[in-house]
């Protein structure tokens, strides 16, 4: 009962005003305009620009995470890494917003530490290579720095469920690793390996301050949003709240794409 | 010939727990050798590394003539059944049977032929499409074992494969297991800390104890000649008396202010230290009559213990502490608080040497389990 008051007043009552809000017009009375508008340029590209920056960030994010926490969770490596690495995801997970674009500037900005690191003493201008922090590749750089963690985080009880007797059982009939991992790692994984990254996904889509920090211009829905409620653009909230509504869409769709990826996934465990 | 050789097996675990301390087995083609003892003595470990999953510090493994020590796991072609929990949870009953037919690459006919076969052979043919997650701890195991024999392995590994199920499924299981094995033909390592399982079903028994093995021998000869107090307390149950020789000639020792007379006592050192054995079922008790018999210890009933169709009497008194089994109906006669006199078989006892260094046994053997 608390939980359900919880999400009615937390999660629906702002939900239900965002999608109303969509629907309304400035003055008084409901339109379709705002919600149109959300297709046509600039705001169709905010939203795969998004989309993408999402995309990639949860992909790479997810493997290369999946990797991390598995090398550090098996067998074999010394207790004292799992809990650095455990310690160190919680709190990296949770780093973003301002200080992380600011810190990701002072370290890989034109002035940053290890850009100039790079530049003089190992001869590699990166910013000649064609890296800018303020491009999407550069945000998507700072987004992995929490990726990677809550990855790490949410995987790390599923790969504990990886029983021994399996990597034992399908050596013993022949196997190798990799076999082992093709036919049964993976897929005793996948579930979970899908659950996170439609996570990394949400958590990427969702995130505003850390892009708005490294570059205040970025072409991203988020960023969009933002500017509209300070104000400084345009001056219709309505319009911002169909954004919003275009971002619950998008998750929707996600979800769409992901339920049945999962059920697939899942089906051996029914 | 020996077609299975553990020799000389050492392992010591970092923190210097020694897990096995020389173990030396040979298995003869098709034979069925349990490796029993309590927990924590080294049989997983030792099953561990003729499996390959762990490698010795010392010793060999030889099989078929061959050095098999530092062969990869995937390359010994040995077939393992693990306590519990080991099936793929996502392949079904027969695609798990499958899978070491997979990766060996046999033709897709000759995989679903051979399947079906197995998951027959083990009573499961109608259960093939279950997921693991479906099938009772019982039926689990049976495919775990059909799986392990898919491969036609050099040698059956199995690794307290019942300890997880209840009773009556494990009686059952393992008669099926000693029946596919001899129909099979198979040489079978089994690892158990249940000495009634490893009497019932085993070819030769191998007695652990502390990363040794204390005796190995027939189940028949583990139960009426153990060779060591351990073995005499782990099989079975034993009453051990300790005694005194006091005339080696006659056989004559001392127990607790009893004179008994013990052929196996003849011809050993006055003054020696030994230990009378006696099976609680070989006990005569009879209710107290004033005469004092020859090798006849007195005592009050202090407790009885139900077994179905006998019953387990604790005699205590002086110079008497033993157990002893009668019929159920003859315990009726002898309630506790009766004073009683408990003939004891000596003529025909094992005797042993107490050696200074004593032993323990952590837990009630046949009970022992985690
Ligand atoms: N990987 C390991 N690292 C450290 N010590 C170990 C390891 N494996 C086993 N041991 C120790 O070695 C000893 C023998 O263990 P083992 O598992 O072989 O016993 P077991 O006879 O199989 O016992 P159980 O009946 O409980 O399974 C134990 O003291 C155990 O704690
Ligand atoms: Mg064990």
């Amino acid at each position: 009962m608390p939980f359900f008051a919880y999400t009615l007043l937390f999660l629906f009552l702002p939900a239900a005003s965002v999608l109303i809000g969509a629907f309304q017009k400035d003055t008084s009375g409901y339109t379709l305009d705002n919600v149109r508008a959300l297709f046509h340029h600039p705001y169709i590209d905010a939203y795969w620009g998004s989309v993408k920056l999402s995309l990639v960030t949860a992909a790479l994010g997810g493997v290369v995470g999946l990797f991390i926490a598995y090398a550090a969770l098996r067998e074999g490596t010394p207790k004292w890494i799992r809990g650095a690495l455990t310690t160190f995801s919680g709190v990296a997970a949770n780093f973003g917003g301002i200080p992380l674009a600011f810190a990701f500037i002072a370290t890989l900005g034109p002035l940053g530490v290890l850009t100039v690191f790079l530049k003089n003493q190992l001869h590699l201008d990166i910013a000649a290579h064609g890296f800018s922090l303020f491009s999407m590749t550069g945000i998507g750089l700072a987004y992995l720095y929490f990726q990677l963690p809550l990855m790490i985080l949410v995987i790390a009880p599923a790969i504990d469920g990886v029983r021994k007797e399996w990597r034992e059982a399908s050596a013993n009939l022949g196997a190798s690793q990799l076999q082992f991992w093709r036919y049964v790692g993976v897929p005793v994984l996948m579930p979970s390996i899908l659950g996170a990254i439609i996570l990394l996904f949400g958590n990427a889509f969702a995130a505003y301050a850390t892009a708005y920090g490294i570059n205040s211009g970025a072409n991203l829905i988020t960023i969009f949003i933002g500017s509209y409620y300070s104000g400084n653009v345009l001056n219709n909230p309505h319009l911002a709240q169909a954004m919003a509504f275009g971002m619950f869409i998008v998750l929707g769709l996600m979800m769409l794409i992901y339920i049945p990826l999962q059920r697939r996934a899942a089906r051996w465990a029914k | 010939m020996a077609y299975l050789e553990l020799q000389n097996l050492q392992r010591e675990f970092a923190g210097g727990v020694r897990a096995l301390d020389g173990i030396e087995v040979q298995l003869g083609q098709g034979e069925f050798l349990s490796l029993l003892g309590p927990s924590g003595c080294g049989k997983t470990t030792a099953l561990r590394l003729v499996a390959g999953f762990d490698r010795p510090d010392e010793g060999r493994i030889v099989i078929d003539g061959k050095d098999i020590t530092n062969v990869a796991p995937s390359k010994r072609d040995m077939g393992m059944v693990f306590q519990a929990y080991s099936l793929f949870p996502n392949m079904t009953a027969a695609q798990n049977v499958e899978f070491g037919l997979k990766i060996r690459r046999k033709g897709k006919g000759e995989r679903s032929g051979r399947v079906g076969e197995l998951l027959e052979l083990v009573g499961l043919g109608h259960a093939g499409d279950r997921y693991p997650h479906q099938l009772s701890g019982g039926m689990q195991q049976r495919v775990a074992l059909a799986r392990a024999l898919a491969i036609e392995p050099r040698v059956l590994l199995l690794d307290e494969p019942l300890s997880a199920l209840d009773a009556k499924v494990r009686v059952q299981l393992r008669e099926e297991i000693r029946r596919i094995q001899l129909e099979l033909g198979i040489t079978t390592l089994y690892v158990t800390h249940d000495q009634e399982e490893a009497l019932a079903i085993s070819d030769h028994v191998a007695v652990m104890y502390r990363g040794r093995i204390e005796q190995i021998g027939p189940p028949a000869e583990m139960y009426s000649r153990p060779a060591t107090p351990f073995v005499a307390e782990f099989i079975g149950t034993m009453n051990r008396l300790e005694a005194t020789v006091s005339d080696p000639t006659s056989g004559t020792v001392e127990h607790g202010g009893v004179t008994l007379t013990v052929d196996a006592a003849r011809g050993r050192t006055k003054g020696d230290r030994i230990l009378v054995l006696i099976r609680p079922e070989t006990v005569e008790l009879a209710p107290e009559n004033g005469s004092n018999p020859a090798n006849t210890l007195s005592g009050e009933v202090i407790a009885q213990t139900f077994l179905g169709p006998v019953t387990r009497l604790k005699v205590v008194g002086p110079g008497a502490d033993l157990i002893a089994d009668v019929s159920t109906a003859k315990a009726a006669t002898l309630p506790i608080g009766m004073k009683v006199t408990a003939a004891l078989p000596v003529t025909d006892a094992r005797v042993l040497e107490l050696s200074d260094e004593g032993f323990e046994i952590a837990e009630e053997p046949g009970q022992a389990g985690r």
